[in-house]
């Protein structure tokens, strides 16, 4: 059995932790388990959520990196299944030459089925089709005692419902079936509007959400005044056709940054000129048939993009604000981040809709959602803790795969059902998130 | 392509079979773990492979291999490419302590290569055509302390191979030579660092795949080894020995 201790980073770079590796050998066999009967387990998948969700300082973490076989795919049905340390991108790889896409895709495709599963990840298609978990047909869970159960919305349906958005804490997940959907290829009929203002994203959402598959807005969040709340709205559906005219190219990965820079790229200077520069480029209105890659994955193409950060590392801070009062608090949280002058290159904002999910600790409810990241700094900390007195104001909730500071008090109320789904944790699972927000009750 | 593969299971091989199923090839997988033998032909028809059948034996049960290469042909009809990937790493100082533990480490990684090539080869040169790729290592081209028996295994495949590529060459038959550096795998997760010098096992198994297409006669893996190798290689032995490698 291969082990090792080991430094453990998660995306954000910037929490460091210690963990003893265990490598999951293959489906059938039994959790492979440190000697000390006392250190805390996790599955870990690849290390892409942001904070420290997928970390277990002190602990073991259980790799399930080698549980990478397809089990099975059914051309007729699109019910693929797999290990659960199969990643996004493979599925993709078989299943789009065959005419099948996934359900429902988050911004990067380097992510195991297994951690899709645990953060109930979520994609540009939210409204239409809800969470990565609403297509889960069954998966197995393995728990530390050695038992096995196989959970759907038929079986097992309790441990359904926690293990999605479960945060891996429910058990280790060796295999799920998922039912994808059928495209005619692999290109998108995407439309590109700039838009000016808020009211005008709110209403460019309102009229598209209907006849659009995906939709998702980029926004300057360095822009102050009468450009407060500019950006650019994306929305596409896939190509309709079995022969598109045009068959632009998937971009090839570039180098990216093969190192850390000694310190982040990102600063006031370089946000205030890049959201300028990106705002402008944005064509007023553009049509144009796009490869799926560069639509859902534009950061997949510029590896190890998170290092521009510097050693410090990022946070990212996702938020989403109930429609109804939300609109308010959102524009004021705006202005905060751009009085604030830290903001973010790639601010991304999005209508939930109102699909609900399985999962018990699913993120994603009906309102909008901001997405951004932030270079770790002080000035920065006290800001997201600005943020989120303002979620919590408005009753909406913070991400915790991209979570990494928010405090007990703040996730216990946005997630008040924890202490239900603490039940289902698995007794020797824990991971350095959960112990971070439970470690103190509520305020 | 028609393709056997012994040490199927092992990481650099398991990359490469998924690289060849990709292009829908017909595979024939040899390893001692029938378990993960059949995961691995689900996985592989998954993604494409025309079809995939498993063969449990060890690599170092010599009557195995004639029936191996057999059903190989039987179940494929027909074979183009052998890919030999089975080997340990072992602990050189255990095998320090007896002749025993050294002796079994050059069966294990040179004599019973040598044992499912003679049948091989007598194929392929009847044949008239077809490509034997071996992993061999970067550890065989020159002996150091610190793993030395593993090095003469890797080594005398090496000189092996070359003797058998000069043979075969006249009979249309393609030896290829794979000589890995530091590869991240389950095999050297003792030992494994994580800077620029470990490659993952699916560059490993893009280059073989690349050296098979083109007909190569010897890669180092990623590239960069021929260089490191050309040096270590032209330091003189009264320096050498001094060295702590």
């Amino acid at each position: 059995m291969a082990s090792a201790d080991s430094k453990f980073r998660s995306w954000g770079r910037h929490i460091r932790s210690d963990a003893t590796a265990l490598r999951v050998q293959s489906r059938a066999a039994d959790l492979p388990l440190p000697a000390d009967s006392t250190s805390p387990l996790l599955p870990y998948g690849q290390g892409r959520s942001y904070g420290d969700s997928c970390l277990n300082n002190g602990g073991t973490l259980l790799e399930n990196a080698g549980l990478n076989h397809f089990i099975s795919f059914d051309d007729e049905s699109g019910v693929i299944s797999c290990e659960s340390g199969v990643t996004l991108a493979e599925i993709l790889r078989i299943a789009v030459p065959r005419g099948w896409f996934l359900p429902v895709t988050p911004g990067t495709r380097y992510v195991s089925v297994g951690g899709a599963i645990a953060n109930d990840v979520h994609g540009k298609n939210h409204h239409r089709a809800g969470t990565f978990g609403c297509h889960v047909l069954r998966f197995e869970l393995l728990r530390s005692d050695g038992s096995r159960m196989l959970c759907s919305p038929d079986e097992n349906e309790q441990w359904y419902r926690a293990t999605i958005g479960g945060l891996g804490l429910t058990g280790m997940i060796t295999r799920a079936d998922i039912q994808l959907k059928p495209v005619m290829n692999a290109y998108l009929q995407e439309e590109t509007l700039r838009f000016s203002s808020l009211d005008e994203f709110f209403m460019l959402t309102r009229d598209s959400d209907a006849s659009y598959e995906y939709t998702v807005a980029w926004i300057d969040c360095v822009a102050k005044g009468k450009d407060l709340g500019r950006g650019a709205f994306y929305r596409a559906n896939h190509h309709g056709s079995a022969s598109p005219g045009q068959r632009p190219k998937a971009p090839r990965t570039s180098i990216g940054f093969p190192f850390t820079p000694p310190m982040s790229l990102v600063n006031k200077l370089s946000l205030k000129a890049f959201n300028e520069a990106f705002y402008r480029f944005q064509p007023k209105r553009r049509s144009r048939t796009v490869h799926y890659q560069p639509f859902f994955y534009p950061l997949d193409s510029i590896q190890h993009w998170n290092r521009m950060y510097g050693p410090k590392g990022m946070l990212q801070y996702q938020c989403v604000l109930p429609e109804d009062h939300g609109k308010d608090v959102f524009r004021n949280m705006l202005k905060t981040i751009s009085d604030s002058g830290s903001g973010s290159f790639l601010a991304v904002l999005k209508m939930f809709g109102d699909i609900p999910s399985p999962g018990m600790m699913s993120f994603p409810r009906p309102g909008i959602t901001l997405a951004l990241d932030f270079p770790n700094s002080p000035e920065v900390m006290r800001l997201l803790d600005r943020l989120d007195d303002m979620t919590r104001e408005a009753g909406g909730a913070v991400y915790p795969a991209k979570d990494a500071r928010m405090s007990a008090g703040a996730f216990q109320e946005y997630f008040p059902q924890w202490r239900e789904f603490s039940e289902y944790i698995d007794p020797r699972f824990s991971s350095s998130f959960w112990r971070r927000v439970t470690g103190e009750s509520s305020t | 392509m028609k393709v056997m593969i012994v040490g199927a299971c092992s990481a650099i091989a398991e990359a490469t079979a998924k690289r060849l199923a990709e292009r829908g090839c017909e595979l024939f997988l040899v390893a001692r773990n029938a378990d993960r033998l059949q995961t691995m032909a689900d996985d592989l028809q998954v993604r494409g492979a025309r079809s995939a059948t498993i063969f449990t034996a060890d690599a170092c049960d010599y009557d195995a291999h004639e029936p191996m290469l057999q059903k190989a042909i039987e179940s494929m009809g027909g074979l183009d490419t052998v890919l030999i990937a089975h080997g340990t790493l072992p602990d050189q100082e255990e095998l320090q302590k007896t002749w025993e533990a050294t002796a079994q480490a050059l069966n294990e990684n040179f004599l019973s290569v040598v044992g499912i090539l003679t049948p091989v080869a007598n194929y392929m040169e009847e044949q008239g055509s077809g490509t034997i790729a071996v992993i061999s290592s970067v550890a065989g081209d020159r002996g150091r302390q610190s793993n030395y028996v593993y090095g003469s295994a890797k080594g005398a495949v090496s000189i092996f191979l070359q003797g058998l590529r000069n043979r075969l060459f006249h009979s249309g038959v393609n030896v290829l030579t794979i000589k890995p550096g530091f590869v991240k795998t389950p095999m050297t997760a003792d030992i494994a660092g994580d800077g620029f010098m470990w490659a993952e096992a699916d560059d490993i198994a893009e280059g073989i795949i690349k050296g098979i297409d083109k007909g190569r006669n010897v890669v180092y893996l990623p590239s960069f080894w021929w260089v490191i190798m050309t040096i270590i290689k032209s330091i003189p032995e009264t320096v050498f020995k001094r060295l702590k490698l």
